[in-house]
């Protein structure tokens, strides 16, 4: 039977199944539930940030920080030796006899390009390794989905899973307990 | 606060009281939709202060535009700079905003490492703060420069004069510091904003701003996986942020304290001007935060536990910065340099501005020691004032740094007073019409307090509810 929110039968046509739920609690327990049942393709929405919920549906690899130190270590390498190609090589000029490769003064500058490189490649590869910007996005396609940046959190499971099965997936995610069960068209 | 005495306060059912961060009764769905509404009210329906309040800084703006254009034509000789005080009210208000930006950061980033749960209504607000507190800074010293046009010359590029600047300066130092703190401000604040940009988009009914929204959240989805990536980018950032801002005014105060001037020439200046950048930009907070909470009616979001808070740090960094003043005056004593001392003397009594200095222990030291007092803190519009004071206070600061140590260095023969002419004044007030202009395009146009950190205060509210009283 087809109804508004359901395409089953369909497949080409099917980005997942997504659950909604009132609260944190009841998407964590059951995104824990369908990481055990054997699913992997999934994400669950929340309009916050919700401990646990990444490792939940098996989100483990974090590149952010890694990201994050070559662009400190790239920036505050750079800081340095600009200050020193600027000082002993391309201008290099004598102030009271000092050294020319006078390194303590250089330690400013050193560290502000090092902080403005770090920031940069954080939030920059944040949004990468996010896949932002992205115009389209299936999960948009269900209306209910905008009070996922309000009050409510979703759980989808995708077509692409290997253990999905429009109506077995369906079945598992109504016994969740959730307030609706939704088909999410491609 | 007495049960009774809420009764009697006309906030009595919005304000929650100086214990909580939130006031009762609200849901996700009810922080989103009050702090959302702001910006979504229909244009008419805006708080008519807000109006005014804009055009009056608009006014302001265009004073400021006139200033500009004038010294474009005619050069820095319109200032009352002169030798000695070659580095008048251009330094002194630079040096005024860039510390009036340290409280965003400091509210954002080391508050967040801190785990204070009172900064979440007031960080965004402070960061876009210190985003046009540092626009406005930024500015001063490009004016200042002679030629504003060749700015660019500060920073390292290759160019066919073979000239490259000098990496052994503070000034060099300064552009870096700034450039960098203006930048990473720019994207702390807009990081923080990309869920909110998403909230916005979902809830516009308004086709446009949908539109606008919708490309600004760049495709937010609220996925876990993406929360995952973002709060851990957010929390690096918070990391950086925090060695960031102690070094931005450090930077600033060595561009004295490197130098040889008595008054200037001090160890104490990079604590001290932190300290002070601090205190100010607390001062700022609450003169811009206490309007306009009251406006939008935002007293349940923004609570007294939040005002008490920050008048507390404003009463702590204002010590800071007493020791700082005490310590400045016993070193030039204990110091035995006569050029130390004299200093000194001349800024107290035997100097043209001995008076600057009066004025300034009284703004910075003396009246917020109100603040001690519970009963102060709690009063809205003595906290307002004090805070008011205290703008004032650092900015005279400044002056008394700046000014005063340059009219009268080494040599009575080149001693000479400084007088700030109509155009020093209108660049100053045309700044701080920049300044307000822009909160105000804030406030009505994005969401000025962080939306989703708040639907998390919701939730530990509700969690701590459920597992003790």
């Amino acid at each position: 039977m087809l109804t508004a929110t359901k395409i089953s039968g369909q497949l080409e046509f099917l980005y997942g199944i997504m659950a909604e739920f009132d609260d944190p609690e009841s998407l964590l327990a059951a995104a824990r539930r369908a990481y055990a049942e054997g699913y992997r393709e999934m994400d669950a929405y929340a309009p916050m940030p919700v401990e646990g919920l990444a490792d939940a549906i098996g989100f483990r690899s974090n590149w952010v920080q890694r990201v994050v130190f070559a662009g400190g270590l790239v920036g505050a390498v750079g800081g340095f030796m600009l200050c020193w190609w600027i000082t002993v090589i391309a201008y290099p000029h004598n102030v009271g006899g000092r050294p020319l490769n006078s390194w303590p003064a250089y330690v400013p500058i050193t560290f502000e390009l090092m902080v403005l490189v770090a920031c940069i490649t954080a939030v920059v590869g944040m949004l990468a390794l996010n896949g932002l910007p992205q115009p389209y996005h299936p999960v948009f396609n269900i209306d209910e989905f905008a009070r996922a940046s309000r009050d409510k959190f979703f759980l989808c499971i995708e077509a692409s899973d290997a253990r999905f099965d429009p109506d077995r997936t369906r079945h598992f995610l109504e016994q969740l307990d959730p307030r609706e069960v939704m088909d999410v068209p491609r | 606060m007495k049960p009774e005495d809420q009764e009697t306060s006309a906030l009595a059912t919005l304000d929650p009281g100086p214990d909580k961060v939130i006031g009762p009764g609200h849901d996700y769905g009810t922080v989103t939709d009050e702090i959302g509404g702001v910006v979504l009210r229909p244009f008419l329906k805006t708080p008519p202060q807000l109006f005014i309040g804009f055009a009056c800084a608009f006014l302001l703006v265009n004073l400021f535009m006139v200033a500009v254009t004038w010294l474009f034509i005619r050069g820095v000789g319109i200032w009352g700079i002169v030798i000695p005080v070659a580095w008048g009210f251009a330094i002194v208000n630079f040096v005024w905003w860039i510390g009036i930006g340290h409280a965003g950061t400091l509210i954002s980033a080391i508050l967040l490492l801190l785990k204070q749960d009172w900064r979440t209504s007031i960080n965004r607000f402070s960061e876009a703060m210190t985003l046009f507190a540092v626009a406005c800074a930024g500015m001063f010293p490009i004016l200042h420069l002679g030629r504003p046009w060749l700015a660019y010359w500060l920073l390292p590029y290759p160019n066919t004069m073979w000239l490259w600047p000098q990496p052994r300066s503070p000034l060099i130092w300064d552009v870096f510091a700034v450039s960098t703190y203006a930048t990473v401000s720019l994207i702390f604040w807009f990081t923080g904003l990309i869920p909110d940009f998403a909230t916005m988009r979902d809830k516009a009914g308004n086709q446009i701003a949908r539109k606008i929204f919708g490309v600004l959240a760049m495709g937010w989805r609220n996925s876990a996986r993406h929360w995952a990536r973002y709060q851990k980018a957010y929390l690096l950032l918070a990391g950086l942020s925090t060695p960031l801002v102690v070094s931005v005014h450090s930077v600033v105060s060595f561009d004295f304290a490197v130098a040889i001037l008595p008054g200037w020439h001090t160890t104490i200046f990079p604590p001290y001007f932190v300290a002070g950048a601090i205190y100010s930009g607390f001062a700022m907070v609450l003169t811009l935060a206490i309007p306009v909470r009251r406006w939008y009616h935002l007293e349940d979001l923004i609570t007294m536990r939040h005002i008490e808070c920050m008048a507390k740090v404003m009463l702590g960094t204002g010590l800071i910065v007493a020791y700082g003043y005490g310590m400045e005056a016993f070193m030039a004593w204990y110091s035995g340099d006569q050029y130390e001392r004299y200093a000194f003397v001349n800024r107290m009594w035997a100097g043209g501005y001995w008076w600057t200095y009066w004025i300034l222990i009284l703004c910075n030291i003396a009246i917020p020691q109100l603040l001690w007092s519970r009963r102060v803190r709690l009063n809205v519009l003595a906290v307002f004032l004090i805070a008011l004071v205290v703008n004032v206070g650092m900015w005279l600061e400044r002056f008394v740094i700046v000014v005063t140590s340059l009219t009268r260095d080494f040599v009575p023969s080149s001693w000479g007073m400084y007088y700030p002419t109509v155009w020093d004044w209108s660049t100053y007030l045309g700044t701080i019409g920049v300044f307000l202009a822009l909160m105000f395009l804030f406030i009505r146009g994005l969401p000025a307090i962080s939306i989703f950190e708040m639907r998390e205060v919701v939730h530990d509210t509700q969690t701590e509810h459920a597992n003790g009283d």
